[in-house]
């Protein structure tokens, strides 16, 4: 079933309805400069998971904990932890299977199929119930892009919650 | 929220030269947002990637948004998901 703002509760709907959501100008755009069988991938989640060594993200901070994890590209995707102050985010599938949120066991299958050339030796999440996101915008999200650039990654690939 | 925060993140990100493709739940959020490329699935909140343990489905969906990352068009680029 789709996802509709009517499957959420009214208060939460009033708030997206009247919400001034943020863009960021990106024009003109980037664009793959080869093949995908040439690519290095990363995965972006903002599920809010996190290794069980990692500090969880803080589900109190006001206007949303705008900060990230770095998941090793070597992780087992069972193992990770959801840490997501958003009640409109139904964990029961990601619990039985977490690449319905960050799909890196099918990333990897790509990936032994030559889909693409490789993933990155990371990936990142976020924790993305982020009401005020002045710092996800200044902060943490061109530190990751710094991150991405500086492993080489051709491409990224991004999944809500 | 993880609607925009998913649309803030990617653009940040192409806005350093590398592209992206993000996955969408809520088709009204990103179309506001604007991210480079999206692909619209029908599936409801904590469910992306469509039913847990379907591989096959899961498939589908990486497949479609990455045809968005190798699509030459015009950008932002906003699609929905036909399940095959």
């Amino acid at each position: 079933m789709m996802a509709r703002l009517e499957d959420i509760p009214l208060t939460h709907r009033l708030f997206v309805e009247a919400y001034p959501f943020r863009t960021v100008d990106w024009s003109p755009g980037a664009r793959l400069v080869k093949p995908l069988s040439q690519c290095r991938l990363a995965l972006i989640t903002t599920a809010g998971m996190h290794l069980t060594s990692q500090v969880p993200f803080d589900t109190d901070f006001r206007g949303g904990d705008f900060s990230f994890r770095e998941l090793p590209n070597t992780v087992n995707v069972s193992d990770l932890k959801i840490s997501h102050r958003s009640s409109d985010f139904d964990q029961t599938g990601a619990r039985k299977d977490a690449n319905l949120v960050f799909p890196l066991d099918r990333f990897r299958e790509l990936e032994a199929q030559g889909q693409i050339a490789e993933l990155n030796h990371r990936h990142f999440s976020f924790m993305g119930s982020i009401s005020a996101p002045g710092r996800l915008i200044s902060e943490s999200a061109p530190k990751v892009a710094q991150m991405l650039r500086h492993d080489g990654a051709d491409a990224v690939f991004l999944v809500p919650a | 929220m993880c609607h925009q925060s998913v649309g803030l993140i990617a653009s940040v990100i192409e806005k350093a030269q590398i592209p992206t493709v993000s996955l969408s739940l809520l088709k009204m959020v990103t179309k506001r947002v604007r991210p480079p490329r999206s692909l619209c699935l029908p599936f409801g909140f904590g469910y992306p990637l469509g039913k847990p343990n379907d591989a096959k489905l899961q498939h589908q969906i990486i497949r479609a948004a990455l045809n968005l990352l190798e699509d030459p068009g015009e950008l932002p680029i906003l699609k929905e998901f036909a399940p095959v």
